[in-house]
């Protein structure tokens, strides 16, 4: 892989707690790779999959969930909900023969602008790491897929 | 309202796009002329009809920029990329209304937070700014004009927390003439600033500026005084809170008694009182914490109490002339419903005892600022006597250190903000009271406020010696004939340029203030988040002091940080302005955002039942579909993201408009 790939990630945030995050690492004006861009949904249980799919199909390498630590959630539990659906679409990504690393879930208070700013550039650099997402090319040579190993990722 | 009449799935087809400089803070890092011209001509096929860049899109010129074009060119959608949403969502969504259009059809993408105060590469972040710019024109295409939900407020309010700043707030909204009720810990009301002697700087007696407010709010009309009480638990939103409250047994019955003090004077038993006298004093097991506690009823400290321990003694039963006494009470939970809340929960003393080094709780006579304050109070104790921890030997010399558990790595990196301040009034009282020679040992002086300094020079003609530097160690340990029996004070005095060590008879720990140990229990509790020090969080930090990011619940005086007593009255004042023009206001308007279920598309699987914590989801048998009630969802979405039939949507975050926000943001490499 190239030294010049940038990767295109695409975040979905939490309202209120990780978009707040990014709000403070603003304020506090912390520095991360311009890779990250990012969705504003009210919560992390608001995560439908076909988002994260949508994202890597539409042409992002990879995918940054991020919510209320487990405990906090503004809405009491949800995002033990996003948890879980996470840990599913992993499993449901590896099949598709996407490596589990380029989708991460992060967890990131209202207080933690740096901690998110951490986890962005360290996302950058693993997905920069692991290259640009190249889909199998479905239309082309269609008997010749290679069989993605299934691999239980979570 | 016009946007009333509109046909509420027409996509909209002329967008303005506006691009803010926000001075220099965005246009410093992101060529904002580019985006807006790039917008105009490649998002034209979008349905952009004018893009524009602005020095401050908030101003009122930019928010008229806006309403002039929204009329002139018929604008059915607006993206503004300035700011974070949560600061200026409502301006922009409000000049939107302005000319007419509803404000949901207005998206604020953020390319200052995001963008230009956080990248350095201005390529990338011109780049980076569009793509965020595009994701907001693309999802404005499927945004709808929604309404606000009214509820009306319930004109009581909840206090919790029974000190100077509590205190201040539910008078202020009990004079106002709506009720309150005021929810203690502990047995009386007056927080810590009823254990203090003087209040710097002026040296007003504080029992004599606090009590008379005290007994304003125990006997105000308005006020339901509830002390020795915890909350439980809290449901409900802004307007329409239900409180679970535990009324704690005090085992008096409140009814009979008349607070004439027998049952202490009879009762047998004598314990050390950690709390009130800081463990210098003693009180009995049947008590208040004070003479002029408010209320004057009694508690009986079970756990210490002969007849809950032993099952004899009932001293004070004997002796109650009203009967008072009933060691059958119960703790009582009841509910109580409020419209809104205010949190004035204080802080905790930094515990000297983790600074090893200076020897609290080892070496006898290192006191620390609370127990100070006890032993020069004249209700004190030892009478307002300052002497050594034998209670009867007068310093000589005293030795007192700032910053202890504050500005230091090792434990809190915030400055308290009222040691130095509270050091100054040490040096003073020792000296007017035994006349000792008094060294201060500080790191900074910070006495900014009104008449702080000028008492910092009153002090300093009163002749304290000041060293500046962090003291190393406190020892006993002497090395010169002329330390022996003394405290030794080991400091790099660094005006002097040398290491000193400062032979005193007694040393003043002046402790910071720390969030209460059980902050983020409590924040749990009431729904808003706590800093990583454990501070409640506000609104914002300069121009919304006392709200919360939850709606309806406000904060005020120490629980957000470390504050001097004028500071802690003016935001128990602030928050009860905040709760009376909400109270006024009659109704609260709700952000719209909302589940519905469109029950032609619902097959009844019944996978979203579960799924809500708020129990607004229910399943109607007869028709075989799930309904959600749009007074109990919050909008979290949870049930939109499960619904394998895609028959919920969610106002405000739809499908439709997330996909294509994702499309927009892809859309620039």
């Amino acid at each position: 892989m190239s030294e010049k790939f940038e990767p295109t990630i695409i975040g979905f945030t939490c309202n209120w707690c990780s978009y707040r995050a990014a709000d403070l690492a603003g304020t506090a004006r912390v520095k991360y790779p311009p890779n990250v861009r990012l969705v504003r949904l009210m919560c992390s249980g608001r995560m439908d999959p076909t988002f994260v799919m949508k994202a890597l199909a539409g042409g992002a390498d990879g995918v940054m969930i991020t919510g209320c630590h487990p405990g906090e959630c503004h809405y009491i539990d949800q995002n033990y909900k996003a948890l879980r659906r996470f840990l599913l679409l992993r499993r449901t990504l590896a099949g598709l023969g996407i490596e589990a690393g380029r989708v991460k879930l992060v967890w990131a208070s209202a207080a933690e602008g740096v901690h998110l700013a951490e986890e962005i550039t360290k996302l950058v650099e693993e997905i920069r790491a692991l290259g640009p997402l190249n889909w199998p090319k479905w239309d082309e040579q269609a008997e010749h897929q290679p069989e993605p190993a299934l691999e239980v990722a979570a | 309202m016009s946007a009333e009449e509109k046909t509420p799935n027409k996509k909209p087809e002329k967008i303005g796009v506006y691009v803010c400089h926000c001075g220099s803070n965005i246009a410093g890092m992101v060529d904002v002329e580019n985006v807006a011209k790039w917008a105009g001509e490649e998002l034209a096929h979008k349905g952009v009809v004018i893009a524009r860049d602005y020095k401050f899109m908030c101003s009122s010129l930019g928010q008229e920029l806006i309403e002039k074009d929204i009329k002139e060119f018929g604008l059915d959608g607006v993206v503004v990329a300035a700011c974070s949403p949560h600061l200026h969502e409502k301006t922009f969504r409000t000049a939107t209304e302005k000319a007419g259009l509803n404000p949901y059809m207005c998206e604020l993408v953020s390319i200052r937070e995001q963008v230009s105060w956080v990248h350095t590469d201005k390529a990338a972040a011109t780049e980076k700014s569009k793509a965020i710019l595009s994701g907001g024109v693309h999802r404005v295409l499927f945004d709808e004009p929604l309404q606000e939900m009214k509820v009306p407020i319930n004109p009581n309010t909840l206090v919790v927390g029974g000190g100077i700043a509590g205190i201040q707030a539910a008078l202020e909204i009990a004079n106002a003439g709506f009720h309150v009720y005021l929810v203690e810990r502990e047995p009386s009301i007056g927080g810590h600033m009823a254990q203090f002697d003087k209040t710097f700087p002026t040296l007003d007696c504080s029992a004599c500026i606090l009590t008379p407010r005290m007994v304003e709010a125990g006997t105000h009309p308005n006020i339901t005084l509830l002390t020795w009480s915890e909350v439980e638990s809290v449901s409900g939103y802004v307007g329409n809170f239900n409180i679970t409250i535990r009324k704690k047994a005090r085992y008096v019955n409140e009814e009979l008694c008349t607070g004439c003090a027998v049952c202490i004077e009879k009762c047998p038993k004598k314990i050390i009182d950690d709390v009130y006298e800081a463990g210098l004093g003693y009180r009995k097991v049947v008590y208040t914490p004070f003479a002029q506690a408010v209320p004057k009823y009694p508690v009986i400290d079970r756990e210490n109490c002969t007849y809950f321990q032993k099952g004899t003694c009932k001293a004070c039963e004997k002796f109650c002339p009203t009967d008072a006494i009933d060691f059958e009470q119960q703790d009582e939970l009841f509910n109580v419903e409020v419209g809104n809340i205010i949190l004035a929960t204080g802080y905790d003393l930094f515990d000297a005892r983790k600074v090893t080094n200076y020897g609290y709780g080892r070496l006898a006579n290192v006191f620390n600022s609370l127990e100070f304050e006890r032993l020069s109070n004249a209700a004190g104790p030892t009478n307002g006597n300052i002497v050594l921890r034998d209670g009867k030997t007068t310093p000589k010399t005293v030795g007192i250190i700032h910053c202890v558990g504050s500005r230091d790595r090792n434990f809190n990196n915030y400055c308290s903000t009222i040691c130095c301040m509270q050091s100054l009034k040490f040096a003073h009282l020792v000296k007017e009271r035994t006349g000792a020679e008094v060294y201060e040992f500080y790191i900074d002086m910070r006495t900014a406020a009104k008449a702080y300094d000028e008492f910092y020079q009153r002090v300093l003609e009163e002749g304290t010696l000041m060293v500046r530097g962090k003291v190393a160690e406190v020892t006993d340990a002497a090395r010169q004939p002329h330390e022996e029996g003394k405290l030794i004070i080991q400091v790099e005095d660094t005006f002097a340029g040398k290491q000193r060590r400062i032979p005193v008879d007694m040393v003043i720990l002046s402790n910071g203030m720390e969030p209460r140990s059980d902050a983020k229990e409590t924040a749990k509790k009431f729904g808003i988040s706590c800093s990583a020090d454990s501070w409640f969080i506000e609104k914002h930090p300069k121009l919304d002091p006392v709200s919360t990011m939850t709606e309806g619940v406000m904060i005020a005086g120490c629980a957000s940080g470390p504050k001097d007593i004028p500071t802690s009255v003016a935001q128990g004042a602030a928050a009860a302005a905040r709760v009376l023009d909400k109270i006024l206001q009659k109704e609260v308007a709700l952000e719209p955002i909302r589940a519905t279920v469109d029950e032609e598309k619902c097959s009844g699987c019944r996978i979203c039942n579960n799924l809500c914590p708020f129990n607004a989801i229910s399943f109607v048998d007869d028709l075989a579909v799930t309904r959600i009630n749009p007074a109990l969802c919050q909008g979290c979405g949870t049930c939109v993201a499960a619904c394998p039939a895609g028959a919920i949507s969610g106002t405000g975050f739809s499908n439709e408009q997330i996909l294509a926000q994702i499309d927009g943001l892809l859309m620039v490499a």
